[in-house]
């Protein structure tokens, strides 16, 4: 690794350089001690410093939150996200999610049945360019991940509104316990499934419905950082559904 | 390099060409995003020089066998567009773009946390569209804000500046007139939370001593463009917030 | 990138050498700032105006010099001409690729030529036959034959002793015509540099790094030195970093060997 000198001489024991909600740049100083973090942070002799433009939040002065506003999806075992069928090959199919790592998803997590891929045409099953809610069933850096499509909830899409988020942004569309994405589902009477990489499907019995609830994503989206978001989101849903 | 005296760098009052002080950096401006393609980008202005910079990655790398298993790979192209300097530079890509496109990238590398992304690569493009001395080190100023805005977990963001000698004296960023010109050249690049150099090239003629010093103004001005690398960066944001709650 | 798997050093080596390193030892057993065997033999190319093979090491490079006249450019028109050329070949090493000069010929290229010139080891404004039709252009090839580590420092060897030892023949102006005399002349040599190249591994700066010693290190940083003790280039290459303090020691680990070396090699100025 590289060898690192520190610039600055500070000797007290816990300091925090920031202030909750503010907005920070890699490599700038968040903090000096132990303190538990969670996020794109690192620590080099006890300073904590962020990696990425993100909002830093202090919770009881010990623990340090970085949420950053921009980043690439990155696998993670379990997750439940939306791709894109782009290649067809003999045992399975290629899927783009929206992230560095290409998928795949193979045969036999598609049909219950054990088959013979040989024997199949699969782009009778899955073809170029259709959409489908898949779970990662495995990812190692060495190899590309594995979704899958055989549990309930999973499958192709046929219908429905594709809007696409940078990936980081996720939890501020979901909400603490759903309540972000709850508010949308209810006022809006809209069904909406949230794939963790960045991808969100809302399927609603009216279009304009679907993109309306696309507008209210994108807005979250360019306002997370901005504080009293939830009430402007409410204030924007009412208004559409009562026509401007 | 012509290193003749044929044009008078420095005036009766010690002020250079372009009127500045020989410490002075020439003004600069930042834009941040302003590419919707790409994952990062950032424009840069210093001075006369005009660099657009894009950020691609980490994304699946072509050709596939390029990658490296544990790490992502960077690559980076800097190039000048043919109407950016005085005499038409032909299109291609000639031996001192190839050069500096290493430079650049082995100055921005040792910032980026390649670790996280294995079998990817991240790609910088550098296009200069406008060339008036000091473009590798404007070029890196713009690709560390870029890559910054493409979320890419970086240690710091990487600052750079030229320090140069005109009619035997110190002057920080070089305009092209003095590169051309005076009596020596020396590109520096740091991350400078850290205190790490990442570019260091000279040529023309530095004793020891001039060295240290000029280093040192280098040091001292890479912290200045490192504010307002910050202030560009967080512009956009900040320019949100207020758009939005003006907005109530 | 190469990812072939000569570049892949296995971890115990690695370790080996770090560990060494802690003792401010090498696994060569040379000291931090000692070269290795240098060995320097020049007019084997009869074709050549300037010839020199430099076995620094593992590493061979030989350096070609032609001399011919040609046309000034255009913005330098009482000035000869100087080019290098620099070329990692296949047959040096498993790891150089056939094709086209990458990045690495021509930074070695050019960090050679701007070490060159701004020391002005050939003295061009006095190689003028007709000022804006006619000068000596001075080509200055370089080839690697065996790549044991640190190129930089063999390369600039190899053209430093191929340019003190050229001979060209001497031409005289008549009725603006060049007329080629049969007087063999050297070059007109202005001041000497030294290439001092250094390599970081962990916190220690180690001079004329072997081909695993740069497998291993974190960054390499070259010094150019003149006769005067002046700093004539530097490139820092390889994607780590340096601390303000090691720049400077750097640099005077650079001037001391610089010194030790102008002693011992036999780099004079030809007899006029």
């Amino acid at each position: 690794m590289y060898s690192i000198l520190e610039l600055s001489t500070e000797v007290e024991s816990m300091t925090v350089y920031v202030k909750s909600k503010q907005v920070v740049i890699p490599g700038e100083p968040l903090a000096y001690g132990r303190y538990e973090y969670q996020g794109p942070i690192y620590v080099v002799r006890q300073k904590l410093y962020s990696k990425v433009i993100g909002i830093v939040e202090i919770e009881d002065k010990k623990k340090i939150t970085l949420i950053p506003l921009k980043g690439k999806y990155m696998p993670k075992e379990g997750d439940v996200v939306i791709g894109k069928i782009v290649d067809i090959g003999i045992t399975g199919w290629t899927v783009d999610i929206n992230s560095p790592y290409k998928a795949m998803l193979p045969v036999s997590e598609v049909l219950s049945r054990p088959t013979d891929a040989a024997k199949l045409d699969l782009s009778k099953l899955l073809d170029i360019g259709d959409l489908i809610v898949a779970k990662i069933l495995a990812f190692e850096y060495t190899r590309d991940p594995l979704l899958t499509i055989k549990e309930s909830k999973l499958g192709k899409i046929t219908k429905g509104t594709l809007v696409e988020i940078t990936p980081v942004k996720i939890p501020r569309v979901i909400g603490k316990k759903g309540s972000m994405i709850n508010l949308i589902k209810n006022t809006l009477n809209v069904e909406v499934v949230i794939g963790k990489n960045g991808r969100i499907l809302v399927v609603g019995d009216d279009p304009l419905k679907e993109a309306w609830a696309v507008m209210a994503i994108k807005k979250i989206e360019k306002e997370a950082h901005v504080p009293g978001l939830t009430n402007r989101i409410k204030k924007f849903l009412n208004e559409v559904k009562r026509g401007r | 390099m012509t290193g003749k005296a044929l044009v008078k760098l420095l005036d009766e009052n010690g002020l250079r060409t372009d009127g500045r002080k020989l410490n002075e950096i020439r003004p600069i401006k930042i834009q941040v995003g302003l590419l919707k393609n790409a994952d990062g980008s950032a424009y840069i202005e210093l001075g006369r020089n005009k660099i657009i910079v894009a950020v691609y990655g980490p994304r699946e790398a072509h050709p596939r066998h390029v990658v490296i298993p544990d790490r992502a790979i960077v690559r980076c192209r800097y190039h000048m567009a043919p109407f950016s300097v005085e005499e038409r530079k032909s299109p291609g890509f000639s031996r001192r773009e190839i050069e500096l496109s290493k430079v650049i990238r082995e100055a921005l590398e040792p910032a980026i946390f390649i670790e996280e992304f294995p079998r990817t690569a991240i790609d910088i493009f550098i296009e200069v569209l406008e060339a008036d001395g000091g473009t590798r080190t404007a070029s890196i100023t713009a690709a560390s804000v870029a890559l910054a805005d493409a979320g890419i977990p970086l240690r710091d963001l990487v600052a750079a500046v030229a320090v140069g000698k005109i009619e035997g004296e110190l002057a920080i960023d070089l305009n092209g007139l003095e590169d051309q010109y005076g009596e020596g050249d020396m590109p520096v690049a740091m991350m400078p939370s850290l205190g790490q150099i990442t570019l260091l090239q000279a040529d023309g003629r530095f004793s020891g001593e001039e060295f240290e010093k000029g280093l040192k103004m280098a040091i001292e001005a890479i912290k200045k463009i490192y504010k307002i690398q910050k202030e560009a960066l967080k512009r956009k944001y900040i320019e949100i917030s207020k758009e939005v709650l003006e907005g109530e | 990138m190469n990812s072939k798997s000569e570049l892949v050093i296995p971890k115990i080596k690695k370790e080996t050498i770090l560990s060494l390193l802690r003792k401010n030892e090498r696994i060569d057993n040379r000291g931090l700032e000692d070269y290795r065997k240098i060995q320097i033999t020049t007019g084997l190319i009869g074709k050549a105006n300037g010839s020199s093979i430099v076995k620094l090491g593992d590493t061979t490079v030989i350096t070609g010099v032609k001399i011919q006249v040609d046309r000034p450019f255009p913005d330098t028109p009482d000035r000869g001409i100087q080019i290098v050329n620099a070329e990692l070949i296949p047959l040096a090493s498993p790891i150089f690729e056939p094709g086209p000069p990458g990045e690495d010929d021509v930074e070695l290229s050019r960090v050679v030529d701007r070490g060159l010139r701004s020391a002005e080891i050939i003295k061009l404004d006095e190689l003028v036959l007709i000022p804006g039709e006619k000068v000596w252009a001075v080509f200055i090839d370089i080839y690697a034959l065996d790549y044991g580590g640190n190129i930089i420092d063999a390369s600039a060897l190899a053209s430093v002793s191929a340019i003190l030892t050229a001979k060209y023949n001497k031409a005289v102006v008549e009725n603006s015509e060049i007329v080629i005399t049969d007087e063999q002349v050297p070059l007109p040599i202005g001041n000497i540099p030294i290439f001092v190249t250094i390599a970081k591994i962990g916190d220690k700066l180690i001079v004329d790094p072997s081909y695993e010693e740069e497998l291993v290190m974190d960054a390499r940083i070259t010094f150019v030195i003149d006769e005067n003790e002046n700093i004539t280039g530097i490139q820092k290459g390889h994607p780590g970093v340096f601390t303000y303090g090691e720049l400077i020691e750097a640099k005077n680990i650079a001037i001391k060997v610089s010194r030790k070396l102008r002693e011992t090699l036999p780099l004079s100025k030809p007899e006029t």
